[in-house]
């Protein structure tokens, strides 16, 4: 039975623990109506992009002559999983999540007897999947200095994926990240990038307009590729951005929430000892009286 | 025909501009400039470093883009830019800055794309001459 002091400590922590929580919850609260509308603010860019590229992609395939990072290298022996994640952890099981699927797919091309090649964005993917697939990892994109997400820096992961790609170390390319849905719900999702695959999207038919080309229809892809790449991985890092600060949100959340009903019961307790505490002076004062 | 067309100027990270009522828009394509008049041919051009500018009855309105790509439809014109300011924006920092960037990667290019970054950073110098005038 733990004595008075030690329980009202113990409610004391606990309520410092809740304020932390609260806390963390309203700053992800408002880190997550940033982030959301800076998804938001991408969303035109992303759909023009993927609408003209897919229009092109169409009109290119089958060619004989169609850039490589369109019709890939005609093969598909060695990947490369781009695992995106968050460089902090509490939140829930948003990193764990997106780490799951990529150790799943990382399982299931090594038992087709591929060659798979990782590389992290974020720190606590690569934490999450070092001890057991380090030997696969090519590198890491620190983006822990990055308050803001800019093009830029997906630009850069960009530029150094094709950089890899031309020198031929890997035939295709997949990112993993994370879909905001709701505040509750995101989707851990995998997304090929490189061979890019533009399909249409569902119920949307892509007028296949005769365009003027200038200068020329092949220089024009050769130049739009590389952009729609990174705006894929724009895309895909603000959806994570914005994911994992909903599923932080919704864990701090639920984690007041138990130091609450912690709290209450510890009270309980508190007051449950102080009552036999009080009851059993009282009977030691009676019992003392009536013996003499 | 409509004497009008839809004009929008988009960016990775937001939206600079929409209006329907673009009379004509003059835009730097990679090939020389051209001015986009409702009822143009479709057509895919890319973007060099330049000054772009859209007009409606009562406005002008100049943006500076760095690059990227328009698409230009008989009923209006969608530039996906790189990056791109509004003129007022634009301010001699921005463009030193720019100047600085293309200068680094011209001086660290391959030499079988030197032309290109040299021709990007000549661009560059040349939009600061039309903007800030």
């Amino acid at each position: 039975m733990p004595s008075l002091k030690d329980l009202k400590n113990r409610i004391g922590s606990v309520k410092n623990t809740r304020k932390i929580t609260k806390a963390m919850q309203m700053v992800a609260a408002a880190k997550l109506r940033r982030a959301q509308e800076a998804a938001e603010a991408a969303r035109p860019y992303a759909e023009r992009m993927h609408s003209v590229m897919a229009g092109l992609a169409s009109s290119v395939q089958g060619r004989d002559n169609a850039p490589r990072l369109l019709s890939g290298t005609g093969s598909d022996k060695v990947q490369l999983l781009v695992v995106m994640t968050a460089e902090r952890g509490l939140c829930g099981g948003f990193n764990a999540n997106i780490a799951k699927l990529a150790r799943q797919t990382a399982d299931k091309l090594l038992a087709e007897g591929k060659e798979v090649k990782i590389l992290t964005v974020g720190k606590k993917g690569r934490d999450a999947l070092r001890r057991e697939y380090g030997q696969y990892f090519i590198g890491h994109v620190d983006l822990s200095d990055v308050k803001r997400l800019s093009y830029d820096d997906a630009q850069k992961i960009a530029r150094d994926l094709i950089g890899r790609f031309d020198k031929g170390e890997f035939d295709v390319a997949t990112i993993f990240f994370s879909i905001f849905e709701s505040v509750i719900a995101q989707r851990p999702t995998a997304k090929q990038i490189i061979p890019a695959s533009y399909e249409p999207e569902e119920g949307e038919e892509t007028p296949s307009v005769n365009y003027d080309y200038e200068p020329s229809e092949t220089q024009i892809l050769e130049d739009l590729l590389p952009r729609g790449v990174a705006t894929q991985i724009f895309t895909a890092l603000l959806e994570n951005g914005a994911s994992e600060q909903g599923a932080r949100m919704s864990a701090m959340d639920s984690a007041t929430r138990n130091a609450g009903d912690m709290i209450d019961k510890l009270t309980i307790e508190y007051n449950r000892t102080r009552q036999a505490a009080i009851t059993k002076e009282l009977i030691e004062i009676i019992s003392g009286a009536e013996a003499l | 025909m409509a004497d009008t067309m839809q004009f929008d100027l988009v960016a990775p990270e937001r939206k600079l501009a929409s209006e329907e009522a673009a009379v004509e828009v003059m835009v730097p394509g990679a090939d020389g400039d051209l001015t986009v008049m409702p009822g143009h041919a479709p057509m895919l051009t890319t973007l060099r470093p330049g000054k772009l500018t859209m007009v409606t009855r009562s406005e002008t309105q100049s943006y500076a883009v760095t690059g990227g790509f328009a698409e230009i439809t008989p009923e209006g014109i969608t530039v996906l830019a790189e990056r791109s300011l509004p003129a007022e924006e634009f301010t001699k920092e921005v463009h030193d800055r720019l100047i600085e960037e293309a200068r680094r990667v011209h001086d660290e290019a391959h030499p079988s794309v030197a032309d290109m970054t040299a021709k990007l950073l000549a661009d560059m110098e040349a939009l600061g001459s039309h903007m800030l005038s």
